[in-house]
């Protein structure tokens, strides 16, 4: 069916992305008037949990949120609650949970470029599908991602809600004669990883560009994964904005509206985005310099002279990048490892309250935690990535859909595939914060 | 005739079962060789109606909707097979069970009016007949494999349903709670992980919910000497499989 002024399109449930949800798109006169991305999540009510635990418990717990990226919930609980307790955590602890956080992000930025995002650009179905045809491509994609799962579980104990990690740092370390075998299997996977950028980097991408502000971790003199200060990149604007970790709340406000059960946050008021094109924007200049030189073969100019994208299609090459970045850092921090003398820092409980944020792959995820002096959690706040990038979302959707319809004279399947890609450039992890999402258009 | 038909579905959860099965990177292309995956929107945009041979289900079941869904589900499976906590006993959701939801419903969300939600989180079985349930949280890969081959080749899974202990014993790991009177739910919690978490210093935490032949109460006294309260205690066993071990323990 081709353009009209008026109908109504309805398609089941949007693929390829974590969890489940809906979009619903309205045309009134050839003018797209609302483009919303539903996230109909079961509630989960995980805050409600937390209250009334201990304060050990958190890191267990707020990982199952989410079984992409468990380990990001994990970290941000771990520094909120050692925030409200005034502990700093042992410096070879904290190298320790950057290479575990180095083996989420290559598992899940690998499972979305492969699994999620490639069959966008190949017009296949599914990365099954593309194996029938490049059965190498897609094992090397599934080798890399088990190279991610090796750090995982090594350290992890097992690769989904990892075990090990605990307020102050971790139930064990690993002698170094346990962690160094996985040297090798990450130097094939820095091959695997470059060999990922080149072929990335072939894909045809089309014009698009987000107006969002971006907003990403930033710790000077590195990549910021697992700390950092909250930093806004304004869309007018070529110099990032720090502010204080404490204040998220009053800059990043959560609304809840009748269409989603996820919260649709804003930042000083207005759409930001948060993720791989914010990172690479605010942190690129901080890559390894392995790393500069897969952006540059990935065709995004030299990050360390504050060149990053805002084109949403090309996020798979800055995930790509940041995959080399991560191999190459765990990489690092593997030769350089000594045991450290004690597994965890003790965290003594006293009330208090407490603000941690960490960069989950697909963008900032803040934990914040009130305590009284028995370490009991008093009330909890998690603001998850795929939340705070709804707006932008829907913005990129709809923009999108105008584009295409403005165009051409568009069938209702291509507008529902261009849509879905929309969706899918942000990689957005419907289940930290929803479940079901089916596709509406009315036309009218 | 073709291949098998394979459908991957999902309920109130983390998503972390299902992507145990796109962890299994060894097997995943051969798996995808002998059985025809017909639904899983995670992996595929691909998406065919059922009825399907093989339907593995992820989630418990939380609001109206998805109790309508697990029977249209039920309805196109000719062998359903439900995968982690969630699914086999409510998970963490089960917390609900005995609060008051609408006070959880008014702390989360701004506009409760918004939210449609059933005051408990329950297992499929408590919906559907189920063909085989596999514990977890989240299942253990090779188990997974295991429930998935033997469907292929008409046998029951060899899933033993012993405890964690006999997993320790087999790892060799010495006993925490013997040795450093940590606290350890291994002797009542269904063996499947490996033992990871005694493996790694901590006591076993029963996210693989309680095994065949529980003796819970013998076990609260151990809790207790190894310096747990009755509140401690009450939460070790009131977390990721909540529901199950609120059962053992009524027994």
């Amino acid at each position: 069916m081709t353009h009209r002024g008026s109908r109504v399109l309805h398609v089941g449930s949007l693929s390829r992305v974590e969890g489940e949800g809906a979009l619903h798109l309205s045309v009134h006169d050839g003018t797209v008037t609302r483009a919303q991305l539903r996230i109909y999540e079961p509630p989960r009510f995980f805050e409600a949990f937390l209250r009334g635990r201990s304060y050990a418990e958190p890191p267990d717990i707020t990982a199952r949120v989410c079984g992409i990226c468990p380990v990001a919930y994990q970290l941000s609980a771990c520094a909120a609650i050692e925030n409200a307790c005034g502990i700093t955590v042992d410096p070879a602890l904290r190298v320790l949970r950057r290479l575990l956080y180095c083996g989420e992000w290559i598992e899940s930025q690998t499972l979305h470029i492969y699994l999620l995002h490639a069959p966008d650009f190949l017009g296949c179905d599914s990365a099954i599908e593309l194996a029938r045809t490049a059965r190498g491509h897609v094992e090397r994609g599934l080798r890399l991602k088990q190279a991610g799962n090796a750090i995982l579980e090594l350290l992890g104990g097992r690769a989904i809600h990892p075990v090990n990690v605990r307020i102050g740092g971790f139930h064990r370390v690993p002698t170094v004669a346990e962690l160094r075998p996985l040297a090798g299997q990450l130097e094939r996977a820095l091959d695997d990883a470059w060999q990922t950028v080149e072929w990335v980097s072939g894909f045809e991408f089309p014009d698009a560009e987000v107006d969002a502000d971006l907003f990403a971790l930033a710790e000077p003199e590195t990549y910021a994964i697992e700390t950092g200060t909250p930093a806004v990149l304004r869309a007018d604007s070529d110099t990032p904005n720090l502010f204080p970790l404490h204040t998220f709340l009053d800059r990043v406000r959560e609304e809840h509206l009748p269409h989603s059960t996820a919260l649709h946050a804003t930042l000083d008021g207005r759409r930001h985005l948060t993720g791989s094109l914010a990172r690479f924007a605010i942190s690129g200049r901080w890559l390894s310099r392995t790393a500069v030189r897969a952006a540059r073969a990935a065709g995004l100019g030299d990050p360390r002279a504050g060149v990053f994208s805002r084109n949403p299609y090309r996020s798979i090459l800055v995930r790509a990048v940041e995959v080399v970045y991560a191999v190459d850092e765990a990489l690092r921090i593997i030769r350089a490892y000594e045991r450290p003398r004690r597994p965890y820092t003790e965290v003594p409980a006293t009330a208090g309250t407490g603000h941690g944020a960490t960069e989950a792959p697909r963008g900032l995820l803040y934990h914040r935690y009130v305590l009284d002096a028995e370490g009991t959690v008093t009330d909890a706040r998690l603001v998850p990535p795929t939340a705070q990038n709804q707006g932008a979302i829907e913005d990129d959707l709809r923009r999108t859909a105008q584009r295409a319809i403005t165009q051409s004279d568009i069938e209702d399947e291509e507008l529902t595939r261009l849509c879905e890609r929309a969706i899918r450039n942000h990689d957005p992890c419907i289940s930290c914060s929803t479940h079901f999402l089916d596709l509406t258009v009315d036309r009218t | 005739m073709g291949a098998p038909t394979l459908a991957v579905f999902k309920l109130a959860s983390c998503d972390g079962c299902q992507l145990t099965l796109l962890d299994c990177e060894d097997e995943l292309l051969g798996l995808a060789g002998q059985m025809e995956i017909t639904h899983f929107l995670e992996a595929s945009s691909a998406v065919r109606p059922g009825p399907y041979d093989l339907t593995l289900v992820e989630g418990s079941v939380t609001t109206p909707a998805d109790a309508e869904r697990i029977r249209e589900i039920r309805a196109a499976s000719r062998h359903l097979v439900t995968i982690g906590a969630c699914a086999t006993a409510g998970g963490i959701q089960a917390l609900r069970n005995f609060a008051d939801v609408e006070e959880f419903t008014r702390t989360v969300y701004a506009r409760p009016d918004y939210i449609d939600t059933l005051a408990t989180s329950t297992p499929v079985s408590a919906h559907v007949d189920v063909d085989f349930e596999l514990r977890g949280c989240p299942v253990d890969r090779r188990q997974l494999l295991e429930v998935i081959t033997a469907y292929l080749a008409g046998r029951r899974p060899d899933i033993p349903d012993n405890s964690v202990c006999f997993e320790c014993k087999r790892r060799g790991t010495v006993c925490v709670t013997v040795a450093h009177g940590t606290p350890c739910l291994g002797p009542v919690t269904h063996a499947g992980c490996g033992a990871i978490c005694p493996a790694y210093g901590r006591g076993c935490y029963g996210c693989f919910g309680p095994s065949g032949s529980v003796n819970l109460p013998a076990l609260i006294p151990v809790l207790h000497r190894d310096g747990m309260d009755d509140r401690d205690t009450e939460r070790f066993l009131h977390t990721f499989n909540t529901a199950a071990f609120e059962e053992e323990s009524r027994r």
